[in-house]
């Protein structure tokens, strides 16, 4: 295998259903029901979407919600300040452990 | 789109496999292309027109083309280009066309009209409660510019405010401003209702600009926009994409369905892309001066590939 991630590979994602039917059913109606408009719309969710892909840093996510997020109409400054958004609350999650740092630091000093 | 025939279905086979048959109903619509000149070169035209091209309508044609528009009584003359503001001898068109229809339509980029030369023009326009209607892909400045050309973004938003100051897209001036929004990249326009709730939202906010309405309309892949995606290497995976998303639900609403399209030179088409692919009104060249009436109902629309742009999501109409 040369590469693990393959940009064909998204379209097979249905495939996952293939030895878990019900489970992924399950699944792909709940993501479909989360993607609605609801009190967020389409294109909120979209941008919500792709902060956290990147957070989790996954890239079928970021092909995927990159793509729904220009196709329900945000431009790429609102993309790029989402982005932004994830790269905030990473670097925050990791700063706000200092903390935890200087607790264990404080205790163990004189 | 050879190199595309075994990813998706010929235009015409999909109808033919759904027993759909695309004809017209009452053409009342009447569009006019005055010509390819226009002073950008944007990235995404199905006509590839530009500052370099020279083709425009002369005073002959516009003749020919108001005496159709006498004699085929259309609720709407929607003008066209390139960008018409540039052709010499606009005004005598819009003056002919003005007592012909109840509505009176030009499309413009906004750039065209900014320049000084235009002024005349838009007095013109004023007095014959033109409606017009100005591409803005965008309320990002970089996605405008990478479509449309360097510093057209503040072109833009200047014109629209010199508009708004007018009294176009103002409450009860009766002069409608209406916006074009055609995505700057190989991707599907956005949902037109939510994309005007967002671009009103959007201009009064960071401009205080205000308009009557958007269109949300896909590119269309010929001339430089179909250029544009084989060099991006876009090309199939764009036409795949306009192919997946078929939607028969659009055929009734389809513009080709009540228009009848007329080139700078006379020729006659079905729409403003069937011109571009050079496929003339029934598969041959008529020009409007032949034309007793319009085509009447039940007369079949020519079509092609490019007719998927049109049919994808919720349609071109």
């Amino acid at each position: 295998m040369e590469n693990y991630y393959k940009p064909e590979d998204l379209g097979k994602f249905a495939e996952i259903g293939e030895e878990a039917p019900e489970l992924a059913q399950k699944f792909f109606d709940y993501y479909g029901a989360v993607f609605a408009d609801g009190e967020l719309t389409a294109r909120e969710k979209a941008l919500i979407a792709l902060g956290v892909a990147h957070a989790v840093q996954c890239p079928y996510c970021i092909d995927a919600y990159t793509q729904s997020c220009l196709e329900k109409g945000s431009n790429l400054g609102e993309m790029t300040e989402a982005v932004h958004v994830a790269n905030a609350i990473r670097g925050g999650a990791s700063l706000v452990h200092g903390v935890q740092m200087r607790n264990i630091a404080q205790k163990l000093s004189m | 789109m050879k190199e595309n025939i075994s990813k998706f279905k010929a235009f015409s086979q999909v109808l033919e496999e759904q027993e759909i048959t695309l004809v017209r109903d009452h053409a009342h619509i009447l569009q006019i292309n005055t010509g390819l000149l226009c002073d950008l070169a944007c990235k995404h035209c199905h006509l590839d027109a530009g500052p370099h091209r020279l083709e425009v309508m002369d005073r002959q044609t516009m003749d020919d083309v108001i005496a159709f528009a006498k004699r085929g009584h259309f609720s709407m003359v929607d003008i066209t280009g390139g960008a018409p503001e540039l052709v010499p001898d606009l005004d005598y068109l819009l003056r002919g066309l003005r007592p012909l229809t109840d509505k009176l339509m030009l499309r413009s980029n906004l750039t065209a009209l900014s320049d000084a030369d235009r002024e005349s023009l838009l007095e013109l326009m004023i007095e014959l409660k033109v409606a017009l209607v100005a591409s803005f892909p965008s309320t990002s400045q970089s996605q405008t510019d990478a479509q449309r050309g360097a510093g057209v973004m503040d072109r833009s938003i200047a014109m629209l405010k010199r508009l708004n100051g007018l009294g176009y897209g103002q409450p009860e001036s009766g002069l409608e401003l209406n916006l074009v929004a055609n995505p700057a990249g190989a991707f599907l326009p956005a949902d037109q209702m939510a994309m005007e709730q967002k671009f009103k939202r959007d201009a009064e906010r960071k401009w205080g600009i205000v308009f009557n309405g958007l269109f949300t309309f896909a590119n269309v892949p010929l001339g430089r926009f179909r250029v544009w995606l084989e060099k991006s290497g876009n090309l199939d995976g764009y036409l795949l994409k306009l192919a997946n998303a078929f939607n028969p639900c659009t055929l009734d609403g389809l513009m080709c369905k009540s228009l009848i399209s007329v080139a700078w030179d006379g020729t006659v088409y079905d729409c403003d892309f069937n011109l571009a692919a050079s496929i003339p009104i029934g598969g041959q060249h008529k020009h409007v001066s032949e034309l007793l009436e319009p085509p009447g109902p039940g007369e079949l629309i020519a079509t092609g590939d490019h007719c998927y742009a049109c049919t994808a999501g919720s349609g071109f109409t």
